[in-house]
Order: C-alpha cells, then structure tokens, then sequence
C-alpha cells in the first residue's frame, strides 16, 4: 500500500505528475488552453532532469499526434495532451494511431468546439472523436485524472489492447482546479508500469512494414480485427482497476454507480458534472427519494453490459449530454445509451439532458430541476418533452 | 483475441486472400520483408494481353513500359508475359509499334 503522500495540484499538474512518474520516452505536444500546464510543466521536468524524455516541440497538434504514432511504432512509451481545436487538427491521425494499433495516452483538457469561440469546457471535443478507436475515458475529480492517466498506460500497452486511450478532464472546471491529490510513490508506479515490451520493436533483423496498403481484399478482415481489440480490452480496463485499487486503495470501475440498488429516477453523465449530481442526489435522499447517479468512467468502449445491470427497474433514465449530435434525436451519450436499452428490452422513460455547453456552469439548482422533472416523468408514467435544454436562456 | 501473438511471418492463407481477421498480424501489420512477390496481382485483371510472336520484332518497348513490370525480358530479347502480376492495363498493347500484343477479354 502507498505512502499517505497528498499534493495540491491542479488538473493538469496531475496529468504531468503522473506522466513524469510514468516515464515516458516521448513527449510531443502543442500548447492550447486549457491543457497548457500539462506541457509546460512537462518541458520544466525534462529541461531540469527529472524526466528523461525526448520533448518534441511541434509546430502543430497534426505533427504532435503524427510524431507520437511513430515514436510508438518503435516501442516507445508515448504521451501527448490537447483540447478542442487541437484534437479536432489531430482527428485524421487519431484514426490512424488506433488503426495500427499504436498505444498512446493522451490527456485532453476538454474544451469547446469553435465557433463561437470559446476556451472553457464541454464535450464537443472529444465526443467529435468517439468513432476513432481510441478508448476512452473521464475523470470526475483531479485525483481520477491523476489515476486514470497511470493506468491509460497500462492499459494501452497491453499485448491484449495494443491501442490509445484518451483521459478526458473537464477544461478549466478540473484542469484548472486546485485538489489535494493522493499520489503513489516514484517506485510504486515503476512496479505497476514497468519498461513498455513492444510487440515488433525496431529490429533490423526482424523487418517489419507498418501502415502499408490493404485493398479490398484485406482491409475489412483489418478493420473487424480492431473492432475486436476495442472488444478485448474491457476485461484488461477491468482488471487494470482492480489492480490499481490494490496499490493505492482506489479501485476503478468503468461505471461508478450511486443509489442504485433502489433507484426509480436515475441519472447518467460524464466528467466533473458526476460530483454535484451525487451532492445533489445525497440531499434528495436524505429525505427518501429514490434517486440514483452513474457516472461513466470508460465511454469507449461502452460498457454496455454493466450499464443494463444497473438499469433493472428504473422508472426513469436522465442521460446527461455536453454536446450536441446536430439533427440527430439527441446528444452522443443519448444516442448511445438508447441503442444499448433498445438491445436489453428494458424500456424506461428517457430523458435527455443538453447542457453545460461553452463552459456554462451546470448548478445545484439545475440538477434539483432535473431530478423533479424525472420524478414527475415518474409519476405520470410518460415524458411530456424528452429533450431538455438545461441552463440556457430561452 | 486474447493477446497478440508476436508473428514473424505472413500466414500462406494471406497470399491467396484467404486469410481471416484472425490469422493476421495485428493492424496491417507485414511481418516479414519481400512479400511482395508472394502477392499475386495477376486476378485484378480484366483484360489480358496476349502476344503475337511472329509479329514481334524484339523491340523490347513492351518491356521498357510495363509499370509492374510483368513483361519477362528473355534470351535474344525475346518476351514472355507473367500473368501472375500483370494487372491488364494495356500499355504494352497499345505501345507495341507492329500490334503484336493484342487485349483480350479474361474469360472469353
């Protein structure tokens, strides 16, 4: 078990905490708010010697992603970290990193989409990536992004995985955010992240040839064996949790359930919004209302078999979204979760929630709505509207 | 799959397009080198170039053109075509100067 070590850090100073006690090989990013501090932090450890990395200053996000790809096909252990329009540059190599199965981690401080532009949080970001092959996931608090970037690793570099994953961490409402953070001592996470083994290290007596042509004669059997990697990692990001808990007495779950051995309302949402909706869902109970809050740690891929556990009979299902999926009948993790209850046969009523966008704050007040909303939907038995725009002037 | 194997050479499945998602190196992956000549691209082929041997003068322009190339270089510039590789596309017919090579459909 850890040392009771507690540091105050932000967000991003606990992704670059995390990466240092990683170590990584190579760093190649570009600076965009708000995931700034994770590379500028960064660039102070190599500059003064306490990472020995190769910091690769990139004139683009485009470059930075283009560059981890190939420092990972060489063996390497690979970080990069950006927001919005940084992630949007990258998107054509994001399908190629997860294409040729090249672990990365990469920390994105989610920010919104321009235009408008904007420089505070929603998911506009990284739900505009979800259908790259990356896994996927969202840390709450800053300590969560501090443990989920330790286990990205883990994850990533897993002869059963072999692909990269995304630490997503609400722009400004985490990455900014001060936390005492419980951190693990250098050794610990040397043990639990030893030297990466690459499947085909650079070998000049094994030759390899990455990334070449495949016509329509191969290219569909290359495509169903990666939607199969996605597949097999479930049990990896599983078992990689559990054994995370045992080092640092946090076990992680892809789902973090609250209330829900009784739930009748229950509410689904990703990132830092799952802390006021159980704050909120604690003062509900205290006064009897059977109210439920899961919040999804792993979005890629969907843990659809541990959500329908949780679903069992829920009256109503409040599916929070910060983003919108434009003409579609609703945001991204709707749409998702809507198929996943469409295949189980469970039909509650679904409420889908749009807020948060831009950076709007998302209040105690406005989730007090929601829930009296779902209780409502209960009671009646039906949803007079199933799209609610929360937190927007109309 | 449960774990990736370390596969250091091409399944012989994959050189006659049969080989499952299953039987591949991870991510497209080639895993050894020259394989290239075991990959036969002769059945892309729609039209197929058959030579005239009376009619050829042993210009050799045939060979210089052929982009795979698939035209056999032979003894006292004789050539012969490998339809193997030859994908059909026509450039020898249509830069032989006496139409010694002339393109027949594939199965006619």
């Amino acid at each position: 078990m850890s040392g009771n070590k507690v540091l105050g850090l932000s967000g991003n100073e606990a992704v670059a905490y995390a990466i240092k006690q990683a170590n990584v090989d190579v760093i190649a990013a570009y600076p965009i708010t708000p995931q700034t501090i994770i590379v500028e932090r960064l660039s102070e450890y190599v500059n003064n010697g306490e990472l020995n990395a190769a910091f690769i200053p990139v004139e683009s996000e485009h470059s930075a992603i283009s560059t981890c790809v190939g420092a990972s096909l060489t063996g390497a252990r690979v970080f990069t970290a950006t927001s919005s329009q940084g992630l949007a540059l990258m998107h054509e190599i994001l399908h190629i990193a997860a294409s040729l199965r090249a672990p990365i981690v990469m920390a994105i401080a989610n920010r919104a989409l321009s235009a408008p532009i904007n420089i505070h949080c929603d998911h506009s970001d990284i739900m505009n990536a979800r259908d790259t092959g990356w896994i996927i996931m969202f840390a709450e608090n800053v300590q969560e992004a501090y443990d989920l970037v330790l286990q990205a690793f883990k994850i990533a570099e897993s002869h059963e995985v072999l692909l990269p994953v995304a630490v997503n961490l609400d722009g400004f409402i985490l990455s900014h955010s001060l936390e005492g953070v419980n951190v693990l001592d250098d050794d610990e996470v040397s043990k639990f992240l030893p030297k990466r083994q690459p499947i085909y290290p650079v070998d000049f007596e094994k030759p390899v040839t990455y990334g070449p042509l495949a016509l329509p004669d191969y290219f569909f059997e290359i495509k169903r064996q990666q939607a199969e990697a996605m597949e097999g990692a479930k049990p990896v990001i599983e078992r990689v949790g559990i054994e995370y808990g045992k080092l640092s007495n946090r076990e992680y779950k892809p789902i973090k359930a609250f209330g829900m051995e009784d739930a009748e309302v229950a509410v689904v949402a990703l990132g830092s919004s799952v802390g006021t909706l159980r704050a909120v869902a604690r003062r509900f109970r205290k006064k009897g209302r059977k109210i439920g809050v899961l919040g999804l740690t792993l979005f890629r891929p969907f843990p659809r078999e541990e959500l329908i556990k949780y679903l069992e009979g829920v009256k109503v299902l409040i599916i929070l979204d910060r983003a919108i999926s434009y003409g579609s009948s609703g945001g991204p993790l709707y749409l998702e979760i809507a198929g996943v209850l469409y295949r189980s046969g469970l039909r509650p009523i679904v409420l889908n929630v749009i807020y948060g966008l831009g950076g709007r704050d998302l209040r105690p007040s406005d989730v007090e709505a929601i829930y009296e909303e779902g209780f409502k939907c209960a009671e009646r038995g039906r949803a007079e509207r199933e799209l609610l725009w929360v937190g927007v002037r109309e | 799959m449960s774990g990736v194997k370390e596969v250091y050479k091409m399944p012989e499945s994959a050189f006659q397009g049969r080989a499952t998602w299953k039987e591949l190196p991870i991510g497209g992956v080639i895993p050894e080198p020259a394989t290239s000549l075991r990959y036969k691209t002769g059945n892309w082929r729609a039209l197929r170039p058959v030579l005239n041997e009376k009619k050829c003068i042993r210009c050799l322009m045939c060979w210089v053109y052929c982009p795979e190339p698939a035209i056999e270089r032979l003894e006292g510039d004789r050539i012969r075509i490998n339809y193997d590789y030859c994908k059909g596309c026509g450039i020898c017919s249509s830069i032989c100067p006496v139409k010694a090579i002339t393109m027949v459909e594939e199965g006619a």
